[in-house]
């Protein structure tokens, strides 16, 4: 078991290095700025859906409210850049320690709830967070916040004649995510985690100590969100309450961990890659007539993979290799 | 206004509360209550206060459908099966508000005469609208209603059961999913009604559950799960903290007293005001 788990891990390891390298080559063929596009967006939401998923996945705290730790970074980043001329790369590491920090003060009362209570509970606080910012006049309020332009420039993170750069930041922080999630997996605080999801009674009278595994995740998972939030934001060089830290993308980082595994290191990445792309093409081809089709279409592939895989995808790539094995 | 959540939150109490079914469609039922009262309205003149038993009763079987077609088999899934509740629900929600807008078109709709629509009614000096007085009785018939379906009969002792244990209840005899059909049916039917009374005083459009929907879970939650009456008591305090926050803070902020007000209860008491579980 030992054997097979390290043989397997260091597999793991060379696939992803060979992913990566294979993605970072991809603007080579690609020249499109629209496809570039969604490369990016999916790469993101891998990034993302992949912190999201220490909490929520690996822990087993589900968590919807994660848009407050993505707004917070996005809104950190760029109220330092426009009011104090920081430059973005400090904004995006401040707007991580102040979204981690918050989620342990955040937990110190929410990991005393259980299921639903503690769900709605995380719902309810990434709401707060954007009526708050919805009517904080500083900080642009319902308006939002326009990033000026300063010229191309890898010192403040901007571009605009070319997308690439903004490509590789989020290869970058998908390899980041991953690699921090691989390289959880096999720590103490791996197994805690794994524990705790699957019975905090039970880890906690092994020594376990649930409460301060829990803030771990949560901080870690934060983090990363907010700086996922500091790129998407530095990305569109425009942010507002609505669009950096709406429920809908609570949803949208925990949506291709769901579908593509829950808990799982390649969960994540594998529900993105599928997911984002279908997202955006249905949204440009079909949702063009403003009637509500790509909507339709969308909502339906989430209903039939959920139901058909409760599991995830990777589930299919276990079930084929426990067939094979039998056989 | 507090018993009109209350209303919205009860078919709510019976599927998420009472049956431990996460539906994050119960806003988009709304909304097709909204319309089919609307339509109805509109094509045959039936005043929304009239066709509000016909709107439940459509609203009766969709749900009842609902749950037979998808929410059976969400039920199923061996592994995390919140999650898979969670989104297929989600899903549903965005085909149903992706048809709504198909079908209906994304315009702002709304009953302009009807019986009770901008009257008001005076009593003991106060001026009260109508049709949220009429609202308010609703809500509170529904939910003695519904206090002594779950309490008084088999049926409704059979839901509760059936939470419990669904493979006990098969030994008795109990068909789990003819109980949980007619469970979402019932909660439908409930949404059916408070939909069918929005319509006369809400613009109508494809998102309109949306905005409800979130402060119908609070409501059940701040109630407490698997209690009637907590999700009736949480209505009228989600109702009165409104009113008070609206009063205290800008009006665009009037859910942020909501929302801490739910914090605050649950940190004290992690099950709810009455939940029993």
């Amino acid at each position: 078991m030992d054997k097979n788990f390290a043989a397997r891990r260091r597999r793991d390891l060379i696939i992803a290095a060979g992913l990566a390298g294979l993605a970072a080559l991809a603007p080579l063929f690609v020249k499109d700025v629209y496809v570039q596009n969604i490369l990016i967006l999916t790469l993101m939401y891998a990034a993302l859906s992949q912190s999201w998923n220490i909490l929520s996945g690996y822990c087993g705290q589900i968590s919807l409210g994660h848009a407050l730790y993505f707004g917070i970074g996005a809104y950190t980043t760029e109220l330092l850049f426009t009011k104090f001329g920081v430059l973005p790369w400090f904004g995006m590491l401040g707007g991580g320690v102040i979204a981690a920090l918050i989620a342990m003060g955040l937990g110190y009362p929410f990991f005393r709830l259980r299921g639903h209570y503690f769900v709605i509970a995380t719902i309810v606080i990434a709401e707060i967070g954007l009526l708050l910012f919805q009517n904080w006049e500083w900080a642009g309020a319902a308006m939002g916040i326009t990033i000026p332009i300063r010229g191309d420039s890898w010192l403040k993170f901007q571009f605009l004649r070319t997308k690439l750069p903004y490509f590789y930041f989020a290869l970058a922080l998908c390899c980041l995510a991953w690699f921090v999630t691989w390289w959880l997996e096999d720590s103490k605080w791996g197994f805690w985690w794994r524990a705790v999801k699957d019975n905090p009674e039970a880890a906690e009278s092994l020594g376990v100590v649930v409460f301060n595994s829990k803030m771990g995740a949560a901080a870690v998972s934060a983090f990363l969100v907010a700086i996922g939030g500091a790129f998407y934001a530095q990305f569109l060089a425009y942010i507002d309450p609505e669009s950096v830290m709406g429920f809908q993308f609570s949803l949208l980082m925990a949506l291709p961990a769901v579908l593509g595994g829950i808990g799982t290191l390649w969960g994540p990445v594998l529900g993105a890659a599928i997911l984002i792309p279908m997202t955006e093409l249905t949204r440009s081809y079909i949702g063009g007539s403003g009637r509500g089709v790509d909507l339709i279409v969308y909502g339906t592939l989430i209903v039939l993979i959920s139901l058909a895989l409760p599991q995830g995808l990777v589930s299919l790539f276990s079930r084929a290799k426990t067939k094979g094995a039998t056989r | 206004m507090g018993l009109l959540y209350g209303l919205i939150a009860v078919g709510l109490a019976l599927i998420f509360g009472l049956m431990d079914v996460t539906n994050f469609a119960h806003g988009e039922f709304l909304m097709l209550a909204m319309y089919l009262s609307f339509f109805l309205f509109a094509f045959f003149a039936i005043d929304p206060l009239l066709s509000a038993p016909l709107v439940a009763a459509a609203l009766f079987v969709f749900g009842a459908v609902i749950y037979l077609l998808i929410v059976r088999f969400a039920m199923r899934a061996k592994a995390n099966a919140g999650m898979v509740q969670i989104f297929t629900t989600f899903g549903l929600a965005i085909v149903m508000r992706g048809l709504a807008q198909f079908f209906f078109t994304p315009d702002y709709r709304s009953i302009p005469q009807s019986w009770l629509g901008g009257k008001t009614i005076s009593v003991a000096g106060i001026f009260l609208p109508e049709p949220q007085l009429v609202g308010a009785l609703v809500s509170i018939l529904a939910f003695v209603g519904l206090y002594f379906f779950i309490h008084r009969t088999d049926f409704g002792r059979a839901i509760e059961a059936t939470r419990e244990d669904p493979g006990a209840v098969a030994l008795v005899g109990i068909d789990k999913n003819r109980v949980f059909a007619f469970g979402w049916g019932l909660g439908a039917a409930l949404v059916g009604l408070a939909g069918a009374i929005m319509a006369v005083f809400f613009y109508i459009y494809p998102d309109v559950g949306a905005s409800f929907a979130l402060i119908a879970y609070v409501t059940v939650a701040l109630g407490g799960f698997g209690s009637v009456f907590g999700a009736f008591a949480g209505g009228i305090i989600v109702g009165l903290v409104e009113a008070v926050t609206a009063l205290v803070l800008p009006p665009s902020l009037k859910s942020v007293g909501i929302y801490a007000v739910y914090l605050l209860v649950v940190f004290i008491r992690p099950r709810g005001l009455f939940g029993s579980m």
